[in-house]
């Protein structure tokens, strides 16, 4: 049986700088979409707490990653997560990380504050929304199906 | 030769199946309030997840120990006696209590429930947990981490209750159970609402060149764009004391007893304890699976033991600070 939770190890690295460049000159708002239509999905697969996501309605959330120039905005408003237009507003909380940190914290291949520590992961904004959220996202329990799809087709099948 | 049980910590059922799934013999948790230290928002099990943790660790031979060990606050002890009830009801294998008022209720409403003596119950010597054993019928004491490796010997030569130590993890200022110093800053400790630094008095505030963190408006501590950070704990602060700004109560690091497991079995410690029930289901799996491997090496050719560079590097990695120390166990004073 093949364990489709198996992805590839994923290595700390940092894309070339040319991409953040022409990437942060390219509009957000299709991140932030494709970003609220990811959290959704989970969503319906039911693996997102109810209790969890009654504490983050109304709240405004922003997750940049530093090395391809992506900023999304979202927010969590009347039962799903919605993208946010304007970016001018303060986030109440603010992921910033590269890629790979990325990578390496939703395929559970590293620990986010293992992240923190050294610094790859910085959070910022309202500390207990942050400690709520990263405490959400560790709990998740992924279906075995989930990766199925989610698989980031640049690192080949493991 | 009696081999320690491997004791791990699980915030979430994902954690839980972690500790099991990597080789943990005991899982300790909390319930989902003020019940337990480590109370914080997202974090630790309601009734429905604690039910399924504890079928799934019974289903492969593994324990289940609830941590109910903050101390019961005025006018609200029924929130302690029903966490021990609840813990009872759903089938934990043991409670883990610090609180004499809470061990006194679970050892006269439970009497068959197995009682261990909690960290934050600060007993260091061997007089207190016969004490404790004698009127409570603790059968565990946890020790705080600040005896030195002989003087766990001495508690362990002149007591019956198993002794468990912890092996890894964050450390505490040594004041376990005693700590005052979130309080002066915030109003709240861990024995009273079960965190120090609770996390609504914590503010990380990034700049161009440094990040700041204060609790409750007091700077506790400034790191440059590549310094390593810290729990926010005022412990764990870098002050100016005397024209000098340095770290003046404790470094942040990790305990790591990996060196001396030999010597940790050789005493008759009965288990060996991982803190960090705030941490990912991924820190639970490593730690888990680099300490089964080192202990089951420990046991088995305790003379050969050597530390596998492997282990040394996967668990400094995840390492608060990421430092190891020997903590307590290996200080020269007494």
């Amino acid at each position: 049986m093949i364990d489709s939770t198996r992805i590839p190890k994923i290595p700390s690295f940092t894309l070339p700088g040319v991409i953040a460049r022409i990437g942060s000159r390219l509009p957000q708002f299709p991140h932030s979409v494709n970003l609220a239509l990811a959290l959704n999905a989970a969503k319906r697969m039911r693996v997102l707490p109810e209790d969890t996501l009654a504490d983050i309605e109304g709240k405004r959330f922003r997750v940049t990653v530093l090395d391809t120039g992506v900023v999304a905005d979202i927010t969590y408003r009347a039962g799903a997560f919605r993208p946010l237009w304007s970016t001018d507003a303060k986030p109440d909380l603010q992921f910033t990380a590269a890629l790979s940190a990325y990578l390496q914290m939703v395929s559970r291949q590293e620990d986010p504050d293992t992240l923190f520590f050294n610094r790859s992961l910085s959070i910022e904004g309202d500390t207990e929304l942050g400690l709520r959220v990263k405490n959400m996202l560790d709990a998740l329990e992924w279906p075995q199906f989930a990766w199925q799809g989610m698989r980031p087709t640049f690192l080949g099948r493991g | 030769m009696a081999i320690p049980q491997l004791v791990c910590p699980a915030g979430s059922l994902a954690a839980l199946k972690a500790a099991v799934d990597n080789g943990a013999d005991d899982v300790y948790l909390g319930f989902r309030n003020d019940t337990n230290a480590r109370n914080f928002a997202g974090l630790n099990f309601d009734d429905k997840s604690l039910a399924e943790g504890i079928r799934y660790a019974h289903q492969r031979g593994r324990k289940v120990l609830a941590a109910i060990n903050t101390y019961a606050q005025a006018g609200r002890f029924a929130d302690w006696t029903r966490a021990v009830d609840k813990a009872a009801e759903l089938g934990v294998d043991a409670v883990i209590i610090a609180d004499p008022a809470v061990l006194d209720y679970a050892t006269k409403t439970h009497p068959q429930l197995r009682r261990h003596l909690s960290v934050q119950a600060s007993a260091t010597s061997y007089e207190a947990i016969n004490f404790c054993r004698d009127r409570f019928g603790i059968q565990r004491a946890v020790l705080p981490r600040v005896l030195t490796l002989a003087q766990v010997e001495n508690v362990i030569r002149h007591t019956e209750v198993e002794i468990e130590v912890f092996g890894f993890g964050s450390l505490c200022v040594m004041n376990e159970g005693r700590c005052w110093l979130s309080s002066y800053a915030t109003g709240e400790s861990p024995n009273t609402v079960g965190a120090c630094s609770p996390a609504r008095f914590v503010q990380w505030e990034k700049k161009p060149t440094e990040m700041d963190v204060r609790l409750n408006g007091i700077l506790i501590d400034r790191y440059a764009n590549d310094e390593n950070a810290g729990y926010p704990t005022i412990c764990k602060g870098r002050f100016e004391v005397a024209g000098e700004t340095y770290y003046a109560m404790e470094e942040p690091a990790s305990l790591n007893v990996l060196e001396m497991l030999p010597e940790i079995i050789r005493i008759g410690v009965s288990a060996i304890k991982v803190e960090g029930r705030q941490r990912s289901p991924t820190y639970v799996a490593q730690v888990t699976r680099n300490l089964r491997q080192a202990i089951d090496a420990a046991v088995a050719a305790p003379e050969k033991f050597a530390v596998k560079p492997a282990w040394a590097a996967e668990l400094g990695k995840v390492a608060e600070g990421s430092q190891i120390t020997l903590g307590a166990y290996n200080r020269p004073w007494r």
